[in-house]
């Protein structure tokens, strides 16, 4: 049921959340992570097949707003904070994504 | 001039009556910053500008016959992930560095809207990820009681500014004890409300449903002063309870005479340092004398608390900090491609243990691993808010050591993040269950700092736990007053 | 590599692709996926306004842009809409949540997507489509909308392009995502479920459903798979279908596409495909330098969504007549069948409460459908009075109006609200006596013998085109007063004596 964390698994979540690691990082977090992994193995190894998930604390349900307009943000006050605009848009480097 | 009061309740009378000026109350605490500062450093930022203005403005008020509120011309200071309108929010990480929020957090709104003065944005542990502040990008915090050690954290610079006497009262978040433990090793109150008690709108996320805003102070009084100002329903907030903020300082001096108050073995054998466990069954007998009932009880499920924890709160941070991706806020390391652009920027913005733990978030959710590590986390939880719902059947309150230790050296467990993490082991559970929280300090340990100790109470009840803490504080022996 | 690939017309559900060269049998199998932008007045989870074409980065505050700090507030009429829109499709409406799916793009402010992944809040409906057929709905569930990139320098597209613009106007704009299941069969069917689809969408008021504002949009899942294999074969999704057009030969492309590989032995692999318009074909999506793991988890900072019974039963008894309902109410009054297309187009074109009124008034059926069909796709045919409708209908059965005539006096009833009989009088319409149409007639033949003696040789293609021609003729030299029927039946004794 649980795994030991490897080097691999690290690069790939790595490269899930965007993080570039050496080659030494590398090394250093599979090791530290794994200590955490191992020390989760007590929960991972726990038969709770009949205890409902909590993903949240409070029992609240339905907390909705009317569909009203609300004063946004300024414009230029957005822009400001961007570290590169062109045309009062965000200006990114090319994306190689999937669309045409 | 007048001598300056200590607490916020003494300050706010006295600014309200006109006995004394905002400005005076600023100042002084300026000249404390300045005389301590540069050896403790809690601030990433003192307003001393912002605050000045602040200050004469309520002065002018009191002048014109207006009430500026319970915290008239008190000095605040905020931890620096709470956003403040044009006023540098970094969550102590370069990838932050000099953003300036378009808006304030509904806390901060609600402090300003009580006449409070805010003096600094506080250092943490970047995005509140630490338990000693040393992970801060801009140098770690300092405690005031012994510069050789750590001040705790996550919000170890708002424990420092109350601890160094900066401000009297300051505001921090717990994501799973980042109020209460630094509160515990620097010798102060810090209180966890129950999640939802108080709007998380503006506070940048760590793991959003464990972390909650509460206060930081010297007395158990001032923090009852500050949780009402800040608790109520926000509408921003869809995870806001809505009801009104609880009566606090009203219902201090009730005592504990007749409350069934459990101490949680668990929490009181192994890996607690034993002048802690004294010191908290010190505190008991002090209960005790009040007239509360204590006993032992058993919470089995919060063995597996702190595995529970590193695998919720890790995945939910994997995703809230996603957005620090270069585009539209904050630091950008360019790069030919958006990707590329996204991946130098956080590899060059983030610090070692936001790496880490976005890393060990992103594995606990990826798919293959999901069911064993998150699913089982989220069961977990489950279980330990069946254990507390058992205990508070037979108690109302439960006592714990805030922290297995007092404050530790600096460089003492950076090494191993396990050991650290292993801080966090009294102050998890509550997170997990949205159960509130409070430290009180309660005298030293044999090293001569600081002892906290912590009281447990079931969703919404507060006003108990506040009775309960200010007998302890009463009963409290003084800091100076040796470990025997 | 090419195959001769002949399609079939459509008969019934069945539309088959037949390879000349197996003689194998091959059936389309699609499912469809709808995204349309909910018309409420604000945003998913803020206040900011949901608005098609406003300046850049006009309509956006801390939580659409998804600033460090603020949280999403579910908007209550989304909930309405999108239920009203999963009960209009029969779906039951079920206690949801809210999960996040990550993954990093940068029209994405929080680099994850808000969306309800394993507890939507429609599941298991259908809808019913005008030739009808039943088309399963597997979940409509709630979802945000992301920015809008602009592609610059370069070719002005995503590939090769230097860099790009990015506009957050849209993002978080409310979506629901309808996920159909695979159960059409031909390019027209899917034409026509989204046609359905945006019937009820505008019905509902939940969408304007305006594909090129691109408030709704459609990915096809495209299989193919021999007649009679039960099993279905790998699908490839196709997206950047842009128009009806667009997704009727996106369609058609895809499955000669997968049915040439098959014929050749190579398998299918599932993946997302782009429909190209200008070269008419799809092509493979750029490979993702990153696996593919979207991470679902309930997203922390909204609580789950449970609407009530009384909630639920409120909106079942506002729901409008839906089309399908329509068509049955038209076809039983009208005595035809529900899928004949004179129904269909009045439910279509919104007329089917004036040809129930006009049938209510006496009007024929068949014929009052005819001419909402043929003759009314025009302006103000809504405020025709339903009685002048039924007594045009008359004057035609009694032999007192032609066909072209009764055209003629129903577009003066549309622009001058007159009653028929008042028309034709002022226009001196009466029918020809038919021995004036059959000398007419024997005068356009003698005029005309080339194309007398090819209507006579005709084949039946042939045939349809030259009769056209003299009846053309008849029409323009007695100017639109003979009737239809009575030169076709004329013309058509003469062929006969003659051959």
């Amino acid at each position: 049921m649980s795994a030991h964390l490897t080097r691999d698994d690290v690069a790939k979540v790595a490269l899930l959340a965007r993080l570039e690691l050496t080659d030494a990082e590398l090394d250093t977090y599979t090791g530290q992570l794994a200590a955490v992994i191992d020390h989760a193995a007590d929960v991972a190894a726990l038969d709770l097949a009949d205890i409902p998930p909590t993903a949240h604390p409070l029992p609240l349900v339905n907390v909705l707003r009317d569909d009203v307009i609300r004063p946004g943000a300024n414009r230029d006050e957005v822009l400001s904070q961007a570290p590169s605009v062109e045309d009062r848009r965000f200006r990114v480097p090319a994306i190689l994504g999937e669309e045409p | 001039m007048a001598s300056i009061p200590t607490t916020a309740i003494e300050i706010a009378a006295a600014v309200r009556s006109g006995e004394l000026s905002a400005r005076e109350v600023l100042e002084s605490h300026l000249d404390a910053i300045e005389a301590r500062e540069p050896e403790i450093n809690a601030f990433n930022l003192v307003l001393a500008d912002e605050a000045r203005a602040a200050a004469t403005a309520i002065d002018e008020r009191v002048a014109a016959g207006e009430d500026p509120g319970v915290l008239a011309g008190v000095p605040l200071a905020l931890k620096d992930n709470l956003c403040t309108h044009g006023i540098p929010t970094t969550c102590s990480s370069r990838i932050l560095e000099g953003w300036r929020p378009p808006y304030d957090a509904t806390v901060v709104q609600r402090v300003a809207a009580a006449g409070a003065i805010a003096i600094g944005k506080t250092n943490l542990d970047e995005f509140a990820m630490g338990s000693s502040t040393e992970n801060s990008a801009f140098g770690p915090t300092r405690n005031p009681r012994d510069l050789s050690r750590v001040p705790g954290g996550s919000s170890g610079g708002s424990a420092a500014a109350v601890a160094a006497g900066f401000a009297p009262i300051s505001l921090g978040s717990d994501t799973g004890g980042s109020i209460r433990q630094p509160a515990a090793l620097c010798g102060v109150v810090g209180v966890k409300p129950t999640y939802g008690m108080v709007s998380r709108y503006g506070l940048v996320a760590f793991a959003s449903s464990l972390d909650q805003i509460g206060p930081f102070s010297t007395t158990v009084a001032d923090s009852a002063l500050l949780l009402e100002a800040i608790a109520g329903h926000d509408p921003r907030d869809s995870t806001s309870i809505n009801a009104a903020a609880p009566s606090l300082l009203d219902v201090l001096d009730q005592g504990v005479a007749g409350l069934r108050i459990g101490l949680v073995t668990e929490l009181m054998g192994e890996g607690i340092a034993p002048d802690v466990a004294a010191r908290v069954r010190q505190a008991a007998e002090a209960l005790a004398a009040a007239g509360a009932e204590i006993g032992e009880v058993s919470i089995p499920a919060l063995s597996y608390g702190l595995s529970a924890y590193y695998l919720i709160a890790p995945a939910e941070a994997s995703s809230n900090l996603a957005r620090y991706d270069g585009v539209r806020y904050g630091m950008r390391v360019d790069a030919a491609t958006t990707a590329e652009m996204n991946t130098k920027t956080r590899t060059a913005g983030f610090g070692d243990e936001v790496k880490r733990r976005i890393m060990l978030g992103t594995y606990a959710l990826s798919a293959g691993y999901y069911d064993a590590y998150y699913g089982k986390a989220l069961k977990v939880r489950t279980l330990i808010m069946r254990d507390f719902e058992t205990a508070y059947k037979d108690f109302d309150l439960l006592l714990t050591p805030t922290s297995p230790t007092t404050a530790f050296r600096f460089g003492e467990k950076t090494s191993d993040p396990l050991s650290m993490y292993l801080n966090d082991i009294c102050t998890i559970p509550t997170n997990l269950a949205g159960h509130p929280a409070m430290s009180v300090p309660f005298g030293a340990g044999s090293d001569g700092m600081p002892v906290g100790v912590q009281l447990m109470a079931p969703a919404l009840a507060e006003p108990t736990m506040f009775r309960a803490a200010a007998v302890l504080e009463d009963a409290a022996p003084p800091l100076e007053e040796a470990f025997q | 590599m090419t195959l001769n690939l002949t399609h079939e017309p459509i008969e019934g559900e069945h539309f088959t692709i037949t390879s000349e060269n197996t003689g194998d049998v091959w059936e389309i199998v699609v499912g469809l996926e709808v995204h349309c932008e909910l018309a409420t007045v604000t945003k998913l989870f803020c206040g900011c306004p949901n608005m098609f074409g406003d300046e850049p980065n006009t309509n956006v505050c801390p939580v659409c842009l998804g600033l460090p700090g603020s949280l999403p507030v579910l908007n209550h009429q989304v909930v309405e809409l999108a239920m009203r829109l999963g009960r209009a499709l029969h779906c039951s409406v079920e206690p949801s949540v809210f999960a996040r799916k990550n993954y990093f793009y940068p029209d994405m402010p929080k680099d994850y997507q808000v969306s309800q992944f394993d507890r939507p809040i429609n599941v298991d409906g259908w809808l019913d489509l005008p030739d009808g057929t039943r088309v399963g709905i597997e979940r409509a569930h709630i979802e945000e909308d992301t920015g809008k990139n602009t592609h610059a320098g370069g070719s002005g597209r995503i590939h090769g392009a230097d860099y790009s613009l990015v506009d957050y106007n849209r993002a978080g704009v409310p979506l629901v995502e309808i996920v159909g299941r695979p159960h059409i069969r031909h390019p027209e069917q899917a034409k026509m479920y989204i046609d359905e689809l945006r019937a009820i969408l505008l019905a509902t008021g939940a969408s304007d459903a305006k594909m090129e504002e691109g408030s709704l949009r459609v990915d096809a899942n495209v299989s193919v798979r021999r007649v009679g294999d039960p099993e279905l074969g790998k699908r490839c999704e196709i997206k950047n279908l842009n128009s009806l057009r667009s997704l009727g030969r996106a369609i058609d492309y895809e499955a000669r596409r997968q049915v040439d590989l098959l014929e050749e032995g190579i398998a299918i692999r599932q993946e997302t495909r782009h429909w190209d318009e200008g070269a008419g074909r799809t092509r493979p999506g750029r490979s993702k330098e990153e696996a593919e793991d979207y991470r679902y988890f309930q997203e922390p900072d909204l609580v789950p969504l449970e609407p009530s019974a009384e909630w639920i039963a409120a909106i079942d008894a506002a729901l409008p007549v839906l089309p399908a309902q329509r068509r049955a109410i038209l076809a039983e009054a009208a005595g035809v069948g529900a899928t004949e297309s004179g129904v269909v187009m009045a439910v279509q074109r919104g007329l089917d409460g004036l040809a129930l009124a006009a049938i209510d008034q006496g009007g024929e059926g068949r014929r009052v459908l005819t001419h909402v069909e043929h003759n009314l796709a025009v302006d103000g045919a809504g405020s025709l009075d339903p009685k002048h409708l039924a007594e045009l209908v008359g004057l035609e059965l009694a032999g007192q109006l032609t066909a072209t005539q009764a055209k003629t006096v129903l577009a003066e009833m549309v622009s001058s609200g007159s009653s028929p009989a008042a028309i034709a009088t002022e226009l001196g319409f009466e029918a020809m006596d038919s021995s004036e149409l059959e000398a007419m007639i024997d005068a356009i033949i003698a005029e005309s013998p080339d194309e007398w003696s090819s209507f006579r040789d005709a084949d039946e293609k042939r045939h349809a085109k030259l009769q056209g021609f003299f009846v053309g003729k008849v029409m323009k030299v007695s100017k639109g007063q003979a009737d239809g029927k009575a030169v076709t039946a004329i013309l058509e004794s003469r062929r006969n004596a003659s051959s």
